[in-house]
């Protein structure tokens, strides 16, 4: 897996990004750059802002300042100086470079499994509904679900719909797929399916950033670990130094004790 | 009596045909008006929001009767003079686009943001949500309120006989001045008044169960 250095191009460049909501600094001038082919896991304690960044990398929250670019170009402002945002249809595209995977699964109810998957194909990438259809077979195939093709996500397993979920974004072939702790709603049982369909998209080289509260599971299966706390980047770094028990880092060692005490 | 009555039958189905064509006009126009303002309502800015959010609260909270005869009475002093079989339309519309606002503004807000941002997260833009994502679920919230409003509409058009329209209501009326067999003609009317809703709130509910598969 690839790792980064400074002088390595970053596929997602995050700048010094600060976002409050009313008087709260959710985000504090965070910064962090992430490779081609890297699988970057976010953890920390709830509100430490995790979530939040993840929605700006596809500007599903805005920010209130610095800046995100993923291939080298900003996501959610126009090029140039001022902050402008960007149109509804640039914003859309832009959109359209990234997948995202929601922690409540948020699969469209009206359409099946197929369906799903065939939305953004054929009004996004413009394909033909055969070619879409195709697609979205491969990649039920991929997750496991190549028999839930026509069924409605209300007919689905929770595990089963978040792979559906899975599959819906890495089928519109994004740069790099954000996963919103996809596993957090879902019984003990099912997480297991849902992380090796994960596991071997990482693979596949996939980029990825993802909020997770699976220590084991960002462990195993990221090649870093952003630990953040307070709305900052507090640790970064490859699995076994962030997770490592003799950190110096006082919030880390706290949330690490909380978390390992909680396992057992 | 019955052969005056008969004898009256074409005129009366003329009544008949006018109040069915005023309840679709109303019905279409406040439709497609209601559609537009309520998704202003919803997503517009600012201002949009307010000015629809007054004119309905405004509409809403005032008797189609006062409506009806501001626009045929009140309107000439500003120098707006329509027809009354248009001022009657224009004042049913405006009564039922209020309706037809508040409808789809609560329909639109019963689909979770989560359907929202999983829409733009695969790169669909506003009007693609909207069409693809949000309406389609919409639709069945939307549906029962509606048909009730349609039906609405359909009974308060006659009150467009009272600027001397000659809708069913009217044609009664005038039947009843020469015959005054009152009884026999307004059960005449409220049959077909009835039916014609009847019919309707039928095929709402094959709608309904057509929609059916979607959650909840």
């Amino acid at each position: 897996m690839a790792t980064t250095s400074d002088n390595s191009p970053a596929l997602l460049d995050i700048a010094e990004v600060s976002k409050s909501f009313g008087s709260v600094e959710v985000l504090r001038s965070v910064s962090l750059k992430v490779a081609k082919g890297e699988v970057v896991a976010i953890i920390g304690p709830s509100g430490s802002g995790k979530t939040t960044l993840l929605r700006c990398v596809n500007f599903l929250e805005s920010y209130d300042s610095g800046s995100i670019r993923i291939d080298g170009k900003e996501v959610g402002f126009r090029d140039g100086g001022a902050r402008q945002r960007r149109s509804e249809r640039d914003l859309a595209a832009m959109r359209a470079e990234t997948g995202m995977v929601f922690q409540g699964f948020n699969l469209f109810p009206h359409l099946t499994a197929a369906g799903n998957i065939m939305l953004g194909l054929t009004k996004v990438r413009g394909k033909s509904s055969g070619e879409a259809r195709s697609i979205a077979d491969h990649w039920l195939g991929r997750v496991g679900l190549a028999h839930k093709a026509d069924s409605l996500p209300a007919e689905l397993s929770g595990g089963q719909q978040q792979r559906v979920g899975i599959a819906r974004a890495v089928a519109m072939e994004p740069k790099i797929l954000l996963l919103d702790e996809i596993t957090s709603a879902l019984d003990p049982e099912l997480v297991g399916e849902v992380l090796a369909v994960v596991k071997s998209l990482a693979e596949d080289g996939m980029t990825m950033v993802m909020v997770t509260h699976e220590m084991a599971f960002a462990r195993d299966a990221s090649s870093r670990i952003v630990f953040m706390a307070d709305g900052g980047v507090s640790a970064v770094g490859p699995p076994k130094e962030v997770l490592a028990a003799e950190t110096t880092n006082e919030r880390l060692r706290t949330f690490l004790a909380r978390f390992r005490a909680s396992q057992f | 009596m019955l052969g005056q009555i008969a004898y009256a039958l074409p005129f009366l189905a003329e009544g008949f045909a006018l109040t069915l064509w005023v309840s679709l006009l109303v019905v279409v126009l406040s439709l497609i008006a209601g559609v537009v303002f309520g998704v202003g309502l919803v997503y517009g800015p600012a201002p949009l929001r307010w000015a629809v959010r007054i004119f309905s609260d405004t509409v809403r909270g005032i008797p189609i009767l006062v409506l009806i005869f501001f626009v045929y009475y009140g309107m000439p002093a500003v120098g707006v003079h329509l027809q009354s079989f248009w001022a009657a339309v224009l004042a049913l519309t405006l009564f039922k686009t209020a309706q037809v606002v508040e409808y789809l503004r609560g329909a639109v807000a019963s689909i979770p943001k989560g359907q929202s941002e999983a829409a733009m997260a695969i790169g669909l833009t506003f009007r693609q949500r909207l069409t693809y994502v949000i309406f389609p679920q919409a639709f069945r919230r939307f549906l029962p309120p509606w048909i009730n409003g349609v039906t609405d509409a359909v009974k308060g058009s006659a009150l467009v006989s009272l600027l001397g329209i000659t809708d069913l209501m009217q044609a009664i009326n005038q039947v009843i001045g020469r015959t005054y067999e009152a009884m026999p003609l307004y059960i005449l009317g409220a049959l077909l008044y009835f039916g014609v809703n009847y019919a309707l709130s039928l095929a709402s509910r094959r709608l309904e169960q057509r929609f059916a598969f979607i959650r909840e």
